[in-house]
């Protein structure tokens, strides 16, 4: 295995774009070393992309917040602009695997791994957040939700990775939530998770939102019509069994090691609404 | 390919040379002869490898060797100040909060970053602050004690 | 001095107290050395191929190309590990769990081994092997496993234990039953009968430190095994005999043991390493990943139990019977037997009968799991009791309280019971606060008894004095969980000198005589009675010692508080010999002062204790919150109380893990699912509150102290207190362990059954 550390997003790119096995980029390690570990893939080539600097800021500007590459989970916890905008993508950032994890994983990293029960990506996928990839043919943007495409799987072409996380400028009276059930009370992959962004008008009343749940189908799912179900309420008990309803509608889960089919649609719905609750309280709904 | 890293390991200067896909546990256990940093999984499960790179709480199963060129690593071994224990490891002695020990270094050193970051957490906040280190002796009750009066004897009341 | 081994009620001065231990530094600074941590000059690395198979039979194993490639020094398959068992089933199970001969019998069976000169090289040596399989029709599951039309693991399986023999093979290895009275009859006179099936899944010990081993072998015949062990002994004398080695040409240093919980009872690889060894002549050193950990060293058996108690109206139970099925892995085992034994342990009963089937079925070969088979036997009976006490209309603790065995009671396995503390532990928990306590909503509070019996055994200390009159003591049980401050108090408290100026060691097979493993609660049960006797031996010594400096008759010495003092008239004027005094003149009085003992410590007290526990269900996601805990268990007499709640918090964490999210997960395949610690769920730090502790000491009559084992009961009663908990807040009674989300919200949302 070759192990490469470039300082500049450009380098990293030649690295990645000319390499002849498989190459892989190295930004927590959380993922990929355990992959490393357990035989499933044995790189050719790690690029390392912890020394490209400018991809370690967190950076608040008008049109919204730029998270860069290596920017560690523990790191996002400790920004508090940054919960205080968008406490939910933060919970959800700061719920994967333990504090010597947190020390180590990134939310793109976990975007890329392509898992869909990964913790941070229904809360960004409900923030509309935004992926800006760097390649060869220079950078592209797309939402999050477009670049996993299965298990494993991303979108991202030979040479490309994920640069930084663009997450929208807060409107007034705008609050997030991510809820994910696990057996324990941490360590674990969640098992079913929920993620919820809401915009209130000034009665108090939903006026745009978001839901995402993850592993209920193979890639994180964004759910209209749950969105549908609470837009134009003020979360009245109809409008969250509508909500849930949707959730559960929307699943199309698997039995695994760490849930059934049909424990994970019905527990959709249960976090879907208490997340919907959390963030209604947060955007200042009463 | 092997990789040549010169770094610091508990205030020492370091020059090693390992594999590229080489972990840091590997490194320090292996090649450094320091052997308190314990693989009780190799996937970052049990915390019994933790330390800390940079001032970050790691484990060093999750951490190539190659990554730590220029930076700093603490370890268990570098814990004590010369022969004056740590209040952590001198209260995980009174309280009994090892039985077999393996997790005992992991334990230690992922409380001294909490008691860093927060010097006097609560129990709950000591419960989840540690939740990344597994023990199956102790049922974690005389762990957590330990860590509160460690706590308390750092603040100095 | 004949070694008495009565209770005598003596006062103690050092023993009851809680000292540091002395490991304890070592331990937080990351120089102990556990089984990984020790390297051998010019060791190699060894590694193990193991089948992804449940079930097959190897046609061939090709291990030319592995053998070519540079740095590789030693292949090993089961052509190397000759059958040198001579008849001995049990030993052949061994070896063949070592090394799949013909046959690999479940996920993770060895295969072959390779030694190489680095980590990378002895992963691609493995890679290059190539096995020959023909895949068999494999079964996982311990009901599946018992049905006719089950593939058969074994040709030659005849269920032993049956009238008449069966003629033919099945996975049923053995049936054994145990009990007295009349249950036909008894259930006759029942005014209630409570009759259930439980199942309880797979577990691991799940020790923290994987098995490790430096194993070094030369063309001498000489060889030295460094391993992590609960018993370097047993694992000398198996490693020898598999190997064809003569006992005392091996020896083994246990290294200190990251947790064991009866998993490393068992050899595992460390005959493979050894072999290896011999066959590059060079220390090799084997360290299991996590995954092998799970694959392929011993968990506890599965189970299906079915449970039928009959009560009066009074209270008064007339009959119990129970029939367990408990998985061995491919092996023979007595687990099923053990269940049989403990079930009904805590009652006095006039009719009851159990009887236990050991199942065969491609998981690994079923080890030694604290209170081996007793917490499954537990959960279904208590989980009956509990049911059977609240039809009556009788609050679960009195209803125990009934029935509850005493001195004098014939227990359900045959022996009739000394003094015990079944009935001391419930009226304990029937008056603790944790009982009143208010419950909210959503909550329950369930509550449990268990068993079990302890062991003695063979063991041997060497207890050496100083000549600055501080002692070493060496023992031959494996420290697991602090008993090397448990053993120095005992040697302080008998020669009457400070706890500080004794040091425990453990000693190395080649240093001391032989010892049975640290299992079955035995460790400081049995030192500390071998440590007494020694240091009465060096006692007698010094008194010899003394009464020479003096110059007077031993019989007019007498050893009081640390000194020899002189009895008798006219010694008035001889002023008391410290063993300091003593030790100093050794040289001119005789030479070295020591007291050795070797017994087999018989007498082991049997153990009770009974458990009260809070939860909290969500009944929208079945997620269950442990809320509040007590352990209240005998412990004869706690040598260091500190250590004894360890044991109790420890067991009762496992318990809980057990109880709610620790289970083997097989794929249709027959492949293991969750071979690691994020989908192999223990308890972590975040999910336990304190576990409150109490002591009771109701002394063992045979032991001079009072010492009875504590370190495993602790984990017979949770998986019941959790399940009884876990039903009284949700209404539906719990049958099947672990009690998962999934299982608890299907409960709950699915058809109430029972209460």
């Amino acid at each position: 295995m070759q192990y490469e550390a470039p300082d500049t997003t450009k380098a990293a790119v030649a690295l990645l774009a000319k390499a002849k096995g498989s190459a892989y980029v190295l930004a927590g390690g959380s993922d990929l070393l355990v992959r490393m570990k357990g035989g499933f893939v044995e790189p050719d080539l790690v690029v390392d992309i912890k020394r490209i600097k400018s991809l370690h800021d967190v950076k608040n500007t008008a049109s919204g917040w730029s998270i860069g590459a290596t920017v560690s989970c523990a790191e996002l916890g400790e920004n508090k602009a940054l919960v205080k905008a968008w406490p939910g993508v933060v919970e959800a950032a700061n719920l994967i695997g333990s504090k010597q994890v947190q020390g180590r994983c990134t939310i793109a990293g976990n975007l890329c791994n392509a898992s869909p029960a990964a913790d941070s990506v229904p809360a960004m996928v409900a923030a509309a957040a935004k992926a800006v990839i760097a390649g060869p043919k220079g950078r592209r943007t797309v939402p999050v939700e477009q670049v996993a495409t299965g298990p494993g799987r991303t979108s991202l072409k030979k040479g490309e990775f994920i640069e930084a996380i663009q997450l929208p400028k807060r409107p007034q009276r705008s609050g997030d939530a991510y809820l994910r059930f696990i057996p324990r009370t941490e360590m674990d992959i969640a098992v079913v998770s929920a993620g919820v962004n809401l915009v209130l008008d000034s009665s108090g009343t939903v006026k745009e939102a978001r839901v995402a749940l993850g592993a209920v189908a193979p890639t994180v799912v964004l759910v209209p019509d749950a969105a549908k179900a609470i837009i134009g309420t003020k979360l009245d008990a109809a409008a969250l069994g509508k909500l849930g309803a949707a959730c559960s509608a929307a699943c199309r889960p698997i039995d695994d090691k760490r849930g059934t089919i049909e424990f994970r649609t019905k527990v959709a719905a249960v976090l879907a609404k208490r997340a919907a609750k959390i963030a209604y309280g947060r955007a200042g709904g009463k | 390919m092997s990789v040549k890293i010169s770094t610091t390991v508990n205030g020492d200067k370091v020059d090693f040379v390992c594999d590229a896909d080489e972990t840091l546990l590997d490194v320090l256990r292996n090649r450094l002869g320091l052997t308190g940093a314990k693989e009780g999984c190799g996937t970052g499960d049990c915390g019994a490898c933790s330390v800390t790179v940079d001032g970050r709480l790691v484990c060093s199963c999750l951490v190539l060797g190659a990554e730590v060129e220029g930076r700093k690593v603490g370890t268990i071994e570098g814990m004590a100040n010369g022969d004056k224990l740590h209040p952590l490891q001198k209260k995980f002695i009174e309280h009994a909060a090892l039985q077999c020990g393996i997790c005992t270094p992991g334990f230690l050193i992922a409380a001294g970053d909490l008691l860093k970051r927060n010097p006097n957490p609560t129990e709950e906040e000591i419960r989840f602050g540690l939740a990344g280190n597994l023990c199956r002796c102790t049922g974690y009750d005389k762990i957590v004690r330990a860590v509160q009066a460690a706590a308390k004897e750092m603040r100095g009341v | 001095m004949p070694l008495d081994t009565s209770f005598t009620g003596q006062k103690f001065k050092v023993v009851g107290t809680r000292p540091l231990r002395p490991d304890g530094v070592d331990k937080v600074t990351g120089r102990a050395k556990f089984g990984a941590d020790y390297s051998a000059p010019g060791q190699l690395v060894g590694r193990i191929l193991r089948s992804p198979h449940a079930h097959a039979r190897i046609k061939k194993i090709d291990t030319s190309k592995a053998e070519k490639l540079a740095g590789v020094k030693a292949i090993v398959t089961a052509a190397d590990l000759p059958d040198l068992t001579n008849g001995d089933k049990g030993m052949f199970d061994i070896l063949e769990n070592c090394m799949a001969r013909t046959t690999a019998f479940y996920d993770g069976h060895a295969v072959a081994a390779v030694a190489a000169i680095d980590a990378r090289t002895a992963r691609e040596a493995l890679k290059l092997i190539k096995v020959d399989y023909e895949i068999l029709p494999h079964v996982t599951d311990v009901d599946e496993a018992v049905k006719p039309s089950a593939p058969v693991l074994h040709k030659n399986m005849f269920t032993e234990g049956m009238e008449p023999k069966p003629k033919k093979a099945s996975n049923i290895a053995k049936r054994t039953e145990f009990g007295h009275g009349d249950v036909g009859a008894g259930f006759k006179e029942a005014d209630v009968v409570v009759s259930r099936s439980f199942k309880t899944e797979q577990t691991h010990q799940g020790y923290i430190e994987p098995h490790a081993c430096v194993a070094s072998v030369g063309p001498d015949g000489q060889g030295e095994l460094w391993v992590c062990t609960q018993g370097h002994f047993v694992y000398r004398n198996t490693c020898a005999q598999l190997l064809g080695m003569e006992v005392s040409k091996l020896r083994v240093t246990s290294s200190e043991i990251g947790g064991g919980f009866g998993g490393k009872t068992h050899v595992w690889a460390e005959p493979v390493a050894l072999a290896l060894s011999r066959k590059a002549n060079r220390p090799v050193k084997l360290v299991m990943t996590r995954d092998e950990v799970f694959r392929a060293s011993g968990p506890t058996s599965a189970t299906s139990i079915d449970v039928k108690i009959g009560a009066r109206k009074d209270g008064t139970i007339v009959a119990a019977e129970a029939t367990l099925r408990y998985s061995g892995g491919p092996y023979y085992g007595m687990w099923a037997e053990l269940g049989a034994m403990t079930a009904f342990a805590c009652y006095d009963l006039k009719n009851v009968k159990t009887v236990g089937y050991e199942v065969l079925v491609n998981r690994p070969k079923t080890a030694a799991y604290r209170a081996p088979s007793a917490p499954m036997a537990a959960f279904a009976v208590e989980s009956a009791i509990d049911e059977l006490a609240h039809k009556i209309g009788m609050d679960a603790v009195d209803f125990r309280i009934r029935n509850a065995a005493k001195q004098g009671t014939k227990s359900s396995y045959g022996p009739v019971y000394g003094p015990i503390g079944i009935g001391p532990t419930l009226e304990a928990a029937k008056h603790h606060p944790h009982m009143k306590a208010p419950l909210k909503k959503n909550q329950g509070r369930g509550m449990a008894c268990g068993f079990w019996f302890n062991f003695g055994g063979q063991t041997c200390t060497d207890l050496n004095i100083g000549v600055d009159g501080t002692v070493n003591l060496a023992v031959g049980t494996v420290d697991v969980g602090g008993s090397r401050a448990s053993l120095g108090l005992v040697a302080a408290e008998e020669l009457g000198i400070p706890y500080e100026s004794v040091r425990v060691v453990v000693a190395d097979t080649s240093s001391l005589g032989h010892n049975d493993m640290t299992d079955g609660s035995r460790g400081t049960f049995s030192s500390s009675m071998a440590t007494v006797f020694s240091a009465r031996n060096a006692i007698k010594i010094l008194r010899e010692r003394a009464a020479k400096m003096w110059e007077i008759p031993v019989d007019d010495v007498v050893w009081e508080d640390g000194h020899a003092k002189a009895k008798g008239e006219g010694r008035g004027n001889l002023a008391p010999l410290s063993l300091k005094e003593i030790a100093a003149a050794a040289g001119t009085t005789g030479g070295p002062i020591a007291g050795h003992n070797e017994i087999v410590a018989d007498g082991a007290g049997v153990s009770f204790a009974t458990h009260i526990c809070d939860v909290e269900v969500d009944p929208e996601t079945g997620a269950t919150k442990v809320m509040r805990y007590t352990v209240i268990q005998d412990a004869g007499k706690a040598v260091h109380p500190t250590y004894v709640e360890g044991q109790y918090q420890g067991g009762a964490a496992q318990g809980i893990g057990w109880a709610l999210n620790e289970e083997y997960i097989y794929g249709k395949d027959g492949r293991l699912q969750n071979a690691g610690f994020l989908d192999y769920r223990i308890p972590v730090c975040s999910d336990l509150p304190f576990i409150d502790t109490q002591i009771l000491e109701i002394p063992n009559p045979n032991h001079p102290y009072g010492v009875r084992g504590v370190g495993e009961t602790s984990i017979v009663p949770p998986l019941a207190a959790i399940a009884n908990a876990v039903s009284n807040a949700v209404g539906v009674r719990m049958i099947h362990v672990p009690m998962s989300p999934p299982r608890i919200l299907k409960a709950i949302q699915g058809d109430k059954i029972g209460r």
